[in-house]
């Protein structure tokens, strides 16, 4: 078996496609103008500012008014949660919702409003990492503000109900913000049809740079500001543009929500073939609905070992994954997303997340499926814990 | 996460991995619940520690730490093993992640556990010779 190099944790980063790459080289050494200088430079920097202002508007549905740029996604995740509190605060709204298993950049948000005096109900999700909308409209209350609640789960790729969610509150007249940042390009949205008043995308998981995001603010809802300065962004956000991750950003936008369905119908059996020859080995389980999830998303728990040791092998053999142990979260504790769907811990650290696009090919697909069961009998021949379980069955 | 050469040669071909049927000590470390556990086995003749084994579930730097711990220990008197420290295996694998510094501790920990057990089935008390281990916390 020849080794490959097999990229599989699209949901972490993305390559910087050759047509991004291309669209933004000249901005760095010919076209590098400040969209704000008033000479034909400046003017021209700010003309290709406002087009791709425009491309990320279309491709959501939005209006090119309603798109502000930032600086990623978790600094449009801020932006709305802190703006929207700050301001509904001073109408005596101090209770947001949102879902257990959010992002940390909504939920250390959220966190960190509670110490501000805000309240915060967290809606739970079911066993298959779904949220129910009745949930969310029973927790609406009189002096509700937000609503925040992602798109697709980073992690299990379950896509949630955001139709239902933005219906219940615009009955209920609250705020609807999402944390899109995975579901842009893989899923069709249009903010105005679906009621969405708030929306957080970022650059770098659609083949855009890093560094680069933009948060969508539906027209009638004025946020303070999050970083003050100068008058870019039409006073909203201060900070000289970046002017080539944002022309990037919108060849990027464009060039994802382009043949989404066509994209998915290529990823998905590719997908279903890893999740279904995983499942193979024993004790293991797919984490997260089989088929309300991301077309490229596969995560699976393989008991008896731990995720990053699982990460280093099949790096070695060429394959880069993610997981949700404990290890590869930086603490002792194994990815909140995971417990939140009620797996138990030693269960939790045994994760494995791929997350393919549509370069991934069959034949990799093929070489994955290869490495997988190789390296799972090799940890588990070395780990206690199997020894444990395998006795169990034994004397049962 | 930054591992040395010597880590990942440590992860990816681990020294002394398995069991030893008729061990004279065995020793075992950490919980599932945690995300690492260490499993120890000595053989041991004359107070010199002929063999040592591990079965590890746990991190790069959990398997590294343990592959490291046996390397440190085989061939030497139980003396010298009581005496391993965890920062002694941290410096043989040439520094560890500050967040895998642990590993090490449980690496120590678990050959003190198996000695203390080698001592308990010779019909002494471990406590004064090996101490108290020091199980991690949740």
């Amino acid at each position: 078996m020849e080794k490959r190099f097999i990229y599989a944790d699209n949901a972490a980063t993305t390559r910087v496609s050759d047509k991004v790459l291309e669209a933004m080289l000249p901005y760095f050494t010919t076209a590098y103008g400040n969209p704000s200088s008033i000479y034909k430079l400046g003017r021209d920097a700010q003309r290709d500012v406002e087009d791709a202002r425009a491309r990320v508007a279309k491709a959501i549905g939005a209006d090119p008014n309603e798109i502000f740029f930032t600086s990623c996604g978790s600094e449009s995740d801020n932006w709305a949660i802190k703006g929207t509190a700050e301001r509904l605060a001073k109408k005596g709204k101090k209770h947001i919702i949102t879902s257990v298993f959010e992002h940390h950049a909504v939920l250390h948000t959220t966190q960190y409003l509670e110490k501000q005096g805000f309240e915060v109900t967290y809606i739970p999700v079911d066993e298959k990492g779904l949220i129910n909308p009745e949930d969310i409209r029973n927790a609406i209350r009189e002096d509700t503000a937000l609503v925040t609640v992602m798109y697709a789960n980073n992690e299990i790729g379950t896509i949630q109900p955001i139709d239902e969610i933005a219906q219940i509150c615009r009955e209920k007249k609250v705020i609807f913000h999402t944390d899109a940042v995975q579901a842009v390009g893989h899923v069709e949205i249009n903010v105005h049809e679906q009621g969405i008043d708030m929306l957080s995308l970022s650059g770098h998981k659609i083949h855009a740079q890093k560094g680069i995001g933009a948060l969508y603010v539906r027209k009638g809802i004025v946020l303070p500001n999050l970083i003050h300065g100068g008058g870019q962004e039409r006073n909203k956000r201060a900070g000289t543009e970046n002017v080539p991750a944002i022309v990037g950003l919108g060849v990027a936008v464009e060039e994802a929500v382009k043949n989404i369905s066509e994209k998915a119908a290529i990823i998905t059996p590719r997908r279903n073939k890893l999740i279904d020859g995983i499942l193979q080995l024993p004790y293991t389980r797919l984490n997260g609905d089989r088929d309300k999830r991301l077309p490229g998303n596969l995560n699976i728990s393989i008991e008896g070992i731990e995720g990053e040791s699982l990460l280093l092998m099949l790096d070695m053999n060429g394959i880069c994954a993610s997981s949700g142990s404990a290890c590869t979260s930086g603490s002792l504790d194994p990815s909140h997303v995971l417990l939140s769907i009620g797996l138990k811990h030693e269960v939790a650290h045994g994760s494995l997340r791929l997350s393919i696009d549509e370069n991934v090919s069959d034949e990799d697909v093929d070489y994955i499926l290869e490495v997988i069961p190789k390296v799972v009998e090799r940890l588990r021949s070395m780990s206690p814990v199997w020894e444990k379980m395998m006795k169990g069955e034994k004397y049962e | 996460m930054l591992y040395s050469e010597k880590v990942l040669d440590h992860f990816s071909n681990p020294r002394n991995v398995g069991e030893i049927e008729d061990a004279d000590g065995v020793g075992e470390i950490g919980n599932a619940k945690c995300g690492d556990i260490m499993k120890m086995y000595l053989k041991i003749d004359d107070g010199i520690i002929t063999d040592a084994k591990f079965k590890t579930f746990g991190c790069g730097a959990a398997v590294a730490t343990s592959s490291m711990a046996t390397e440190l220990i085989k061939g030497k008197p139980i003396e010298d093993a009581l005496k391993l420290t965890n920062s002694a295996v941290v410096e043989a694998l040439d520094g560890l992640p500050a967040v895998k510094i642990h590993c090490s501790v449980l690496a120590e920990q678990a050959v003190r556990s198996a000695l203390s057990d080698y001592y308990t089935r010779q019909g002494i008390d471990p406590l004064p010779i090996v101490g108290e281990i020091k199980e991690p916390e949740e």
